[in-house]
């Protein structure tokens, strides 16, 4: 055992360096902590604040507690529009993920015109989305469409696409992920990229064919990438709104009005903005809940370095 | 390397190619409709719209600089990502090496709390937010367009992963030799996430050129327009001449085209610069 003023000196030499390193964070910390909290974080704490008003953005504020959220939560409402939001998100997650992916695997390799290729994929992310619905809306017109049209001579049923109600959402997943894999492939690629060619090479060497090389090297070590690709997308897929609202309009008949559309439309076309910041909020409780999950759930199959 | 001897090899070489350029054709097509119709008399397209113009002309890129003041607009669209983009970088990169390779109390709930700033759709917190800077007097600024852009909880989530990736081994390595935290976080870690600064540069960049609706709030003067508020304008105009606002598109969309090409190459950079070499 050691002398007590050995002790002592080692319990000072062990808080100076305690704080020593929270300097070290503080200095990391606050250039980014400034900004998001005067930026982000108090807009935010202002918007719930107003979520416990009745509020039409002119005339004062009125203190209505709770009110906003009990009226929200017993309308049918709120339950539709929120099952329309996890259909987009059923759709359209899966769909990018798979295709972006597949993207970036192709385009990871050694290819004549790769960077034009690259390029191409990555344009439809950068295209607004006014001319990008135009496009869409004229491929897939239910009487003379192009994607119709290539169906009908196949001899495909041949939907009403955003004219009919069970079809709205799906031709809003179609598009929106078309228009969001060169996203998720810039992502993906960026993650490959740092993948060391050794690995798999050691595997190549090592006997492992092409599809045992992609699913038991490159997919795991491509984990971190795809955890932050989910887990964006979902935040993400949680908030759809402007592919909805250029697209369909929530239409036909609210078939695919989205929880951000029904925020947007209390605030800016019924001059609710207490009802809007209180939906606002139960939508980021959930997001919340469901990233929480997510980040705890990480371990089970995300590997570092 | 590819082994093409083969005739089934070489068959789904062939099939690999085809699915690949028929992918890059379908993303490619609504941009070139954009810019077919920028080149068409009158943005005329009815019956949808098809790869041969009839008379094409440049009319609507000669209206477009007479109506707006397009240089200034690209100017200002630019230098504002351009700050927005340098500065998401410097602040996500350090706040990633924090979460990353720095241990204090309370970690995992302060990255919560920039998590939770990416949770809340915009649209609400535009309000507030306007009425905050209405009381600093900064609205129609330069400042207040960059305000919500200085630092963004995607990059440094982004980066955070990239970081996590590094082999710690490698810090271990340069703190025996002497370097402390800001020697490794710039020579050491920050050089390993190339990739993801490059496309973090990518979408940081494509964030503040596109916003809209940010803009359209807090500013007034016609000096600080950027561009998605000159095509809503252009929209408002021409109505009935839909070549003009395509033409607008297309040249909203070209720098990003550029910028994008230009971090790819860094992208592939990247990977000659890492240090498992």
């Amino acid at each position: 055992m050691a002398g007590a003023t050995r002790t002592d000196a080692a319990r000072q030499a062990g808080r100076r360096r305690k704080w020593k390193n929270l300097a070290w964070v503080v200095v990391f910390l606050a250039p980014s902590a400034i900004p998001l909290l005067v930026f982000k974080m108090t807009p935010m704490i202002a918007s719930a604040w107003v979520s416990l008003h009745e509020w039409n953005m002119i005339s004062p504020m009125e203190w209505v507690g709770l009110g906003n959220f009990a009226d929200l939560l017993t309308s049918p409402n709120t339950g539709e529009v929120f099952l329309h939001t996890l259909a987009y998100i059923a759709g359209y997650l899966p769909l990018v993920y798979a295709g972006g992916l597949a993207i970036a695997v192709a385009l990871n390799q050694k290819l004549k015109a790769r960077g034009f290729l690259r390029a191409a994929y990555f344009v439809p992310v950068v295209t607004s989305w006014v001319a990008v619905a135009l496009v869409w809306q004229w491929l897939l017109n239910p009487t003379n469409g192009l994607v119709n049209h290539l169906l009908g001579m196949v001899g495909l049923p041949e939907p009403g696409w955003w004219t009919d109600p069970n079809w709205a959402i799906p031709s809003v997943i179609l598009a929106s992920a078309w228009k969001d894999l060169g996203f998720v492939m810039v992502i993906l690629l960026a993650g490959l990229q740092a993948i060391p060619q050794e690995i798999q090479e050691a595997a190549t060497v090592d006997g492992a064919g092409r599809w045992r090389r992609f699913w038991s090297v490159t997919f795991p070590l491509l984990s971190p990438s795809t955890f932050f690709v989910v887990v964006i997308s979902l935040i993400n897929g949680f908030q759809v709104f402007d592919q909805v609202y250029v697209m369909t309009g929530g239409g036909p008949s609210g078939a695919s009005q989205v929880a951000v559309g029904r925020i947007y439309d209390l605030a800016f076309r019924y001059g609710e903005a207490g009802a809007a910041s209180a939906l606002s909020w139960i939508l980021f409780a959930i997001i919340m809940a469901v990233t929480a999950v997510q980040m705890y759930g990480q371990r089970k199959w995300v590997n570092y370095a | 390397m590819p082994d093409t001897t083969k005739p089934a090899l070489a068959f789904g070489r062939a099939l690999f190619w085809v699915a690949v350029a028929l992918g890059a054709a379908l993303m490619l097509f609504p941009f070139l409709w954009t810019v077919i119709t920028s080149i068409t008399p009158q943005g005329n397209l009815s019956g949808g719209p098809s790869l041969i113009v009839k008379d094409p002309t440049l009319d609507a890129y000669r209206e477009l600089f007479d109506s707006i003041p397009v240089w200034r607009i690209v100017l200002n669209s630019f230098g504002v990502a351009v700050v927005s983009t340098l500065l998401q970088l410097a602040t996500g990169s350090m706040a990633a090496y924090a979460f990353s390779r720095l241990a204090f109390r309370g970690k995992q709930f302060v990255f919560g709390c920039y998590l939770a700033t990416l949770m809340i759709p915009l649209q609400v917190l535009v309000a507030p937010l306007f009425m905050m800077l209405t009381r600093m007097h900064l609205n129609d600024t330069y400042f207040a367009l960059l305000a919500p852009n200085i630092a963004s909880a995607f990059g440094i989530f982004l980066l955070k992963q990239a970081v996590d990736g590094v082999p710690i081994q490698l810090d271990e390595a340069a703190r025996i030799d002497g370097a402390g935290h800001l020697r490794i976080w710039a020579r050491v870690v920050m050089p390993l996430v190339k990739p993801a600064m490059a496309a973090l540069t990518v979408f940081a960049f494509m964030e503040s050129w596109n916003s809209f609706l940010w803009p359209l709030v807090v500013i007034r003067s016609p000096e600080l327009m950027t561009l998605p508020l000159g095509l809503s304008y252009l929209q408002g105009q021409f109505t009935t001449d839909w070549s003009v606002v395509m033409a607008g598109s297309v040249v909203s969309i070209l720098p990003i085209v550029v910028v994008y090409l230009f971090a790819q190459k860094h992208i592939i950079a990247g990977m000659a610069h890492t240090g498992l070499k």
